[in-house]
């Protein structure tokens, strides 16, 4: 086991750095770059003081190398202006449009994207199980036709709308801010009790808007597959040894149904960052989705790579959490190689 | 005593199309400590009456009238009418798994793949006995010992996939006998099993039961098992008993028609070679049309059609990673020598995983070789099939034809049977719309189906309907060599009969050539003029199919043939005789036939025609040939 824990973990490494090279290939795609869009601009305008001070930085960044140097030094296994500096030297970039370093940029938003991220699936999980497996369990009774509903309903909703009729009920009831992560006055406050609870009530709109479409979709595969299993020979075996329905239904078709949804916390990640932009966008939230877009509609390269790279990572991580899990609870998965030899 | 008393029983389904009765007025009673068979085609019945001792019945079934009444031979509990009770009530959750127990025909699907075996076993002594955890292990290494597991305390932490079918049985009978239930249902135990470890499960389950004193409803639709398992037999049919009694009476003196008619279906080695099976529907076919324009064989009868040349097949089953690990392979097929004549039906024999299936798909080129050829003569002497390209190949695609095993997956449920039966002749370019349609009508009379039925789907179709429009397809192209992959295996005997009937006259008719693979031997001992047995991917005995099956010189023929049960209680299986799994090891085979893993396989003809793998012989003298 501790074998193939630190086999899987390995083989994370050249993944990332295909992963790195495709990013940074996909964002040099357009023509030019940020620094040469601003040059050409100001050029346009007649303008020409600043455009030595850009020059400088086309060559600060090594913009003005080959494409393969240019990546090899963002990742940090080339020399560029001031020797091996990149990501693996745990150098981030620079965001030309913020003119800040790109650590300082997204710093503060990505402790809050990962906890957004992860109330999500969290929601998800939590709520799709019992409803699927009732679904599954009482198939074409009024519960179930009344879930499909919703869930239909839940995915058929626009989530900004369903955010804004949110927003609207949580603030007239519960007078709950308006937007954002926290009470504006805990705002570039230092963290207390108050703001963590403060973050808190305010991740409830956003983790319910951005979760229900994928707990609609949860509920109705879970279903599915949880039909699927109860049918099965060995359902029929347990009960014949005189099981309880309940423990019936726990100790064999949940435990195979559920396969399915473990493999699936890798793919979750991605989807929730990039679903969520419009959400976070017409919610002011302060995660890295909004700051995304932006960067790649400005060609702000080393910011929109570092953003690109961090999701994949969290994939990585996701998926890698999904295959432990998965060995630990098939063990056709942890034994295979056993049953073969 | 009657452990089990069943008077009057009717269960009946509410469906859309309204009620319909499955299991009408049944009577029957199992006494203590004997076995009782319950035999009778597919959808007869006899399912649900298993079910309805379990309390297992579906939702929509619902017991009409009568009585199941379950008795304690110890009289510990008074009797219980189980069709009174509650299905999910605690009263027959009481019962289920206690006093009654059931195992299932598929070994494979019946045990959880997630949970280890001696927890799934234990579970039930949990639930039972009153016992802590520590002594449900205790118990349950018992019960695998009782079933003879060959390391009782390993085999309590093993999960399913890795054990052999017959192992999973195994554990299915220790798990329905971990409470000392007073009665045991088999529904249909050794179906899906190869014959040898069909016997040594029937074995098993006759010792379990003297020693627990046990009485056995065995579910089957094998007359050969009930011939070796049961004292008393219940004939069923459409949900009514036609005939019960003892053994003796109704294998002796059969009463009613329906009984005669299975009895005559079913094929066995005392047959005449000339005689034919009585299928219970026959069918009638008319060739004419497709006699009389078929091209012509070049290749004369009996000459060579197919050869086989030291054919090889290894299968990866783990590749080596990036990472390290060792790439594992597997090999089977181990020089395979095999003539096939033209006009013959060559039977070839095995257990499952022996590389049957496999050696023929290498002759359909649907897999590469790691070694030798296949040659096939299409008229101009013998050529290799790999190197066939273009037009060649499509002209060796039409004379090759498959049929499949299950009737039931080898359709596609969205394509009418016209589609299905026209698509070869599209892929192939033959004929204009008109004569497609003209044939297709021709092949459903070919196999005695109605035309109109064209226009139907598979689903409207009953298995051996089925596995007669599969036939018709393999006909389609005008093949003149058909692989026939176990096609009676998934059937009833009584369609089974019709299958094999229709497969013989259309041999004769078209001057089709067989190669018959399948693990029954009574079967391929009716249909076949030679035999080929393999084992372990090595070809073991060749011969005519008399010769093989009345004088077998392998151990490994020996045991399968011992292993067959015949439906006749004058030659019952010698079970004392049965050597668990030695017969199928290479190894351990007695000198000359011991063969390890280095050595070649040779074929030693040690009689006229009739051809040993004997490698211990090779060099002594005897007539050596390459399986002419």
């Amino acid at each position: 086991m501790l074998y193939y824990i630190v086999r899987r973990i390995l083989m994370m490494v050249p993944t990332l750095l295909v992963i790195s090279f495709l990013t940074f290939f996909i964002i040099e795609l357009p023509t030019g770059d940020y620094i040469s869009n601003q040059i050409a601009a100001l050029k346009s305008s007649g303008e020409s003081s600043s455009v030595a001070k850009l020059e400088f930085l086309r060559k600060e960044f090594s913009l003005d190398r080959p494409f393969f140097e240019r990546y090899l030094v963002w990742v940090g296994l080339w020399p560029g202006p001031h020797g091996f500096d990149g990501l693996i030297q745990g150098n981030w970039g620079w965001s030309f449009e913020y003119d800040k370093p790109v650590e300082q940029v997204i710093g503060p938003t990505l402790p809050l994207t990962v906890v957004l991220n992860f109330a999500t699936i969290l929601f998800v999980y939590v709520v799709s199980f019992p409803i699927g497996i009732f679904s599954a369990t009482r198939q074409y009774s009024w519960g179930d036709y009344g879930f499909t509903f919703l869930g239909y309903f839940g995915l058929a909703t626009p989530n900004f709308l369903l955010a804004l009729i949110l927003l609207y009920f949580f603030n007239r009831w519960f007078g709950l801010s308006v937007g954002g992560l926290m009470a504006p006055e805990y705002i570039d406050q230092p963290w207390s009790f108050n703001k963590a609870m403060s973050v808190m009530a305010h991740l409830i709109v956003p983790t319910i808007v951005i979760g229900t479409s994928g707990t609609a979709a949860m509920i109705r595969r879970l279903r599915a597959n949880l039909l699927d299993e109860l049918h099965r020979q060995y359902v029929t075996t347990g009960r014949a040894k005189g099981l309880k329905e309940g423990r019936l239904l726990v100790k064999y078709p949940l435990r195979m149904a559920i396969n399915p949804f473990i493999a699936d916390i890798g793919n979750l990640i991605p989807s929730l960052v990039s679903g969520s932009v419009i959400v976070s966008v017409v919610m002011s939230l302060p995660t890295v989705g909004p700051v995304l877009v932006s960067a790649l509609q400005s060609q702000d390269q080393f910011l929109s790579g570092f953003i690109l790279l961090f999701v994949a990572i969290l994939t990585l991580i996701g998926m890698l959490i999904s295959d432990l899990l998965l060995a630990v609870l098939d063990p056709r998965i942890r034994l295979g190689g056993r049953a073969s030899s | 005593m009657n452990v089990l008393s069943i008077e009057g029983l009717t269960v009946e389904f509410n469906t859309a199309e309204g009620k319909i009765r499955a299991v009408d007025d049944v009577s029957f009673v199992v006494p203590e400590n004997r076995t009782v068979a319950l035999v009778g085609e597919s959808g007869s019945g006899k399912t649900v009456i298993s079910q309805t001792i379990m309390g297992l019945l579906p939702e929509a079934a619902s017991i009409a009238s009568g009585k199941v009444l379950l008795s304690d031979p110890t009289g510990a509990e008074p009797p219980v009418d189980i069709a009174a009770l509650e299905r999910k009530g605690p009263k027959m959750r009481h019962l289920r798994g206690n006093r009654v127990a059931i195992i299932f025909q598929e070994p494979m699907t019946s045990l959880s793949p997630l949970h280890t075996i001696g927890d799934q076993i234990g579970e039930a002594a949990l639930l039972h006995r009153n016992v802590s955890g520590s002594e449900a292990r205790e118990l349950t290494k018992e019960m695998l010992r009782l079933v003879r597991f060959p390391d009782p305390q390993r085999a309590l932490d093993t999960y399913p996939f890795e054990l052999s079918g017959g192992l999973r049985q195994r554990a299915m009978i220790a798990m329905a006998m971990i409470c000392h239930p007073s009665l045991l249902i088999a529904d249909e135990p050794t179906t899906a099993l190869d014959v040898t470890i069909q016997a040594e499960i029937l074995k098993l389950i006759r010792e379990v039961q003297a020693e627990l004193r046990m009485s056995v409803l065995m579910i089957t639709h094998d007359f050969g098992v009930v011939a070796n398992m049961a004292d008393e037999i219940a004939v069923i049919y459409h949900g009514r008993i036609m005939e019960k009694g003892t053994a003796k009476q109704l294998f002796n003196d059969p009463k009613h028609d329906y009984l005669k008619a299975l009895l005559n279906a079913v094929p066995s080695f005392h047959m005449d070679k000339d005689e034919r099976l009585v299928p219970i529907r026959p069918i009638t076919l008319k060739s004419e049309d497709l006699t009389s324009n078929r091209p012509h064989c070049e290749v004369a009868p009996g000459e060579p059609l197919v050869e086989m040349r030291d054919v090889t097949k290894t299968f990866t089953l783990r590749k080596g990673s990036l990472l390290g690990g060792q790439a594992k392979t597997m090999t089977a097929l181990d020089k395979i020598n095999l003539t096939i004549r033209r006009g013959e039906c060559l039977g070839l024999v095995g257990e499952s995983g022996s590389g049957k299936t496999t050696a023929a798909k290498t002759i359909l080129r649907a897999l590469d070789l790691n070694g030798g050829e296949v040659l096939y003569n299409r008229g101009k002497g013998l050529e290799d099939i790999a190197n066939l390209k273009g037009a060649d190949l499509m002209d060796y695609r039409r004379r090759v034809q498959l049929i499949f095993q299950d009737p039931f997956s080898s359709l596609n449920p969205r394509m009418t049977i016209n589609d299905t039966l026209m698509e070869p002749l599209e892929v192939h370019g033959i004929g204009t719309p008109q004569e497609r349609a003209e044939r297709a009508r021709n092949l459903m009379d070919l196999v005695g189906l109605d035309p109109r039925f064209l226009r139907r789907y598979p689903h409207s179709f009953s298995g051996g309907q089925r596995q007669r429009i599969g036939i018709a397809r393999a006909l389609a192209l005008n093949p003149e060599f058909i692989l026939c992959d176990e096609p009676t295996s998934a059937l009833d005997v009584s369609v089974q009969a019709q299958i094999l009937n229709l497969l013989q006259d259309l041999k004769r008719d078209l001057n089709l050539t067989y190669l018959f693979v399948s693990h029954n031997l009574a079967v391929v001992d009716y249909v076949a003029e030679r035999i080929a047995v393999m084992c372990r991917g090595r070809l073991v005995e060749l011969g005519e199919t008399r010769t093989v099956t009345g004088n077998p010189l392998h151990p490994y023929t020996k045991a399968l043939l011992s292993a067959v049960p015949e439906p006749d209680l004058s030659a019952p299986l010698d079970f004392a005789a049965l050597d668990a799994n030695q017969a199928s090891e290479p190894q351990l085979w007695p000198e000359p036939f011991r063969l390890t893993d280095e050595m070649e396989p040779t074929l030693v003809e040690l009689e006229p025609d009739h051809f040993v793998c004997a490698p211990g012989l090779k060099n002594t003298g005897a007539l050596e040939g390459t399986a002419a």
